[in-house]
């Protein structure tokens, strides 16, 4: 589904990432974990389209399709979800017109009739009630005045309405209760399925006894040092981060 | 006053004008003279002057203008503009109340909706207490041109304890083949404890030259009446220049609230003035500008607190596009006896064009010492982080840019309070972001 290519990216004319290799499969979780300014909020954007960053070398293939030919909105139309770390507040659009809109043009890009009206609020109940989030969040406007969790709570739910294929969690565990953690895990496991796949990016562990990743990364400087299974997450809790730094310090 | 002539300067083929008609305007000849002479002294302000900085109105007075108030468009061109269903309706085109085509059979007791020339010919007592004493002549040049030059406008008057449910609609339509220059005028008094929604709509109908508009509008808000008030101006963009004044007086424990809605125009320039001329008073003062192409829109207000214990909040809003120039100005006078005032006021904008111009000015001239006033004014771009959410599911950057757009022009027009209005604006605003 997804093939990372020596990929190399920049912000402002600073390199984060050195060479990214990753290959995803329909089916599967993967979680990317590593130290603060490793790389993997910087990972998700390239991969969201996010436009202050620039792709100086490498190649993602996404189905078939060169995705960094591809706008950010097209991305999205072509099944990638990013759920954002810090979701933003947008004062004035409901969330219920940005799904309607979302929906719409997504079906419009891949020639489909327009949802009906009817169908749309099914479709809006049954998410919402699959992800547990409060009717009140969603008739006010995008994420205005929600906590912390309630945000977080809210991206899981518009990954449920848009079911993408490809969906990339940035730290989406960052500032939540265990309470929380456990309905927004308990909705991404609920949306998961064989025919698409998850990029869980978190600093901690505790995410992955929820989500049960296949494959672990840990990403430091850039790269991707090491991959392994579900153990390697537990490995990397117990004797922390600079366990790969001293790693990779020996291997350079 | 020298010898006027018809050649010449706008100013002198004004005065001509005014020497010629004046006989056969209604009212008080001598306040008519007396107005004329202050608009002479005063002159039509130019850039120089510092409250027309940025409205080009005396370089938009070139060329030949007259006075005529010949009616351009068809009945069926006005029937089209009632846009209310159900509003007592009131049409003035270039100027003058024109019955025929009203909707003003079955009014309910209380209500009083007339002509200004009808109202004046019946020596109403009510019109006489009340007519052109708020808006001063000495104050504003245009002020003073309405008060000596005007023909006609409308005359509403709501009785004590009287609530008005249906709203009233005051269609003002500008229709000119040739240069026209029109003053029509307004005068509105809400008695004690009545309530009422007024919605006054200016448009440019069928027409093919530059038509002058210095429409003025006195509202009288006397002590427990409870007033909203809005004015849409949707005037054509080549054609239609607007100076609306709109001079208001608040009593004791009322509440008036004003929305001011400017879509379209190629100059509109708003004086609003409110008075609050005793305790316990609450203003409103919303308002929303969408500019684009070349359009001049300049909105100046000014809260006037005399007494104690009242609130004002303002809250002005615009986008500009294009190479049109939007311009705000708003002043707070805090006078020396009004303690325990709150006075807020913010004007925010998003300038969506290199080539687009917002002047934004915050005046608060305060003389009480316990009084809360706060005042806050902000220009930007539409924000990428919220473009770029919008885009991650989905929407294209055109859609995206739009639905930001109606989120930040909402704060305004959800202010709106008669459903049927808020519908209309909203249609109106999607239409001016395609």
């Amino acid at each position: 589904m997804l093939s990372i290519k020596n990929l190399h990216a920049s912000i402002d004319g600073k390199e984060i990432l050195r060479g990214i290799n990753l290959e995803i499969k329909a089916g599967e979780v993967h979680a990317i974990m590593g130290p603060n300014g490793s790389g993997k909020s910087t990972l998700s954007a390239v991969l969201a389209g996010r436009p202050e960053y620039e792709v100086t070398a490498g190649e993602i293939i996404y189905n078939g399709k060169n995705l960094l030919e591809l706008a950010a909105e097209d991305r999205a139309r072509e099944g990638i979800f990013l759920a954002f770390q810090y979701p933003i507040e947008i004062p004035g659009v409901s969330n219920i017109n940005f799904l309607k809109t979302a929906i719409g043009e997504i079906r419009a890009y891949k020639g489909l009739e327009p949802m009906e009206a009817k169908d749309f609020l099914k479709l809006l109940k049954e998410k919402q009630a699959l992800v547990e989030i409060d009717r009140a969040l969603i008739s006010r406007s995008i994420n205005e005045g929600f906590s912390g969790g309630e945000k977080k709570r809210n991206e899981i739910f518009q990954m449920a309405m848009l079911e993408p294929k490809l969906a990339i969690l940035d730290e989406t565990d960052s500032g939540l209760d265990i309470d929380a953690l456990r309905i927004v895990a308990n909705g991404v496991n609920k949306l998961k399925s064989k025919a698409n796949a998850t990029i869980v990016i978190t600093h901690y562990q505790r995410l992955l006894d929820y989500i049960i990743p296949d494959v672990v990364h840990v990403l430091y400087n850039g790269k991707i040092v090491k991959s392994g299974s579900k153990e390697l997450a537990l490995e990397l809790e117990e004797k922390g981060y600079d366990f790969i730094k001293e790693v990779e310090e020996i291997e350079a | 006053m020298e010898t006027a002539n018809k050649t010449g300067t706008i100013k002198d083929k004004l005065i001509f004008e005014f020497e010629t008609s004046k006989l056969f305007l209604f009212g008080d000849t001598q306040l008519r003279d007396q107005s004329m002479e202050s608009f002479y002294k005063q002159g039509i302000p130019d850039r120089k002057h510092e409250e027309y900085k940025y409205t080009p109105i005396a370089s938009m007075l070139k060329g030949e203008f007259n006075f005529s108030t010949t009616k351009n468009c068809s009945d069926e061109q006005i029937e089209e503009l009632k846009f209310l269903k159900g509003a007592y309706v009131v049409i003035i085109e270039n100027g003058i109340l024109v019955e025929g085509l009203s909707n003003l059979e079955h009014l309910p007791k209380g209500l009083t909706i007339c002509s200004l020339v009808d109202a004046s010919k019946s020596s109403s007592p009510v019109f006489e207490k009340h007519y052109s004493q708020y808006a001063d002549v000495n104050a504003d040049p245009f002020i003073a041109l309405n008060t000596a030059m005007t023909k006609d406008g409308v005359f509403i008057h709501i009785e004590k304890n009287v609530i008005i449910e249906k709203p009233i609609h005051i269609i003002h339509i500008a229709t000119a083949f040739e240069n026209t220059i029109i003053h029509p005028r307004n005068l509105i008094v809400i008695d004690e404890n009545a309530q009422v929604k007024i919605v006054e709509s200016y448009q440019t109908v069928d027409s093919k030259a530059k038509i002058f508009n210095n429409a003025l509008t006195e509202i009288v808000v006397d002590k427990h009446a409870i007033v909203d008030h809005y004015k849409i101006q949707d005037e054509n963009d080549d054609f239609g220049y607007l100076l609306n004044t709109t001079q208001v007086i608040q009593k004791k424990q009322s509440v008036f609230s004003t929305h001011t809605f400017t879509l379209s125009g190629a100059l509109v320039r708003n004086n609003l003035t409110i008075v609050l001329d005793d305790e316990h008073i609450e203003s409103h003062l919303n308002g929303l500008y969408i500019t684009n192409g070349k359009q001049i829109v300049d909105n100046h207000t000014v809260v006037d607190h005399r007494k104690p214990n009242c609130n004002s909040n303002e809250l002005y809003k615009g986008i500009i596009d294009g190479k049109s120039t939007a311009t705000f100005n708003g002043k707070i006078f805090v006078r020396k006896d009004a303690q325990k005032t709150n006075a807020f006021q913010s004007n925010k904008n998003i300038l969506l064009s290199e080539d687009g111009t917002i002047n934004t000015k915050p005046q608060l001239e305060i003389y009480a010492d316990d009084v809360k006033c706060s005042h806050g004014t902000s220009t930007g771009k539409l924000d990428q982080e919220k473009i770029f959410y919008l885009q991650a599911r989905g929407i294209g950057i055109t859609n995206a840019k739009k639905l930001l757009m109606h989120a930040f022009a909402s704060e305004v027009v959800n202010t709106v309070k008669i459903e049927a209005l808020r519908e209309y604006i909203e249609a109106k605003i999607a239409k001016t972001f395609e």
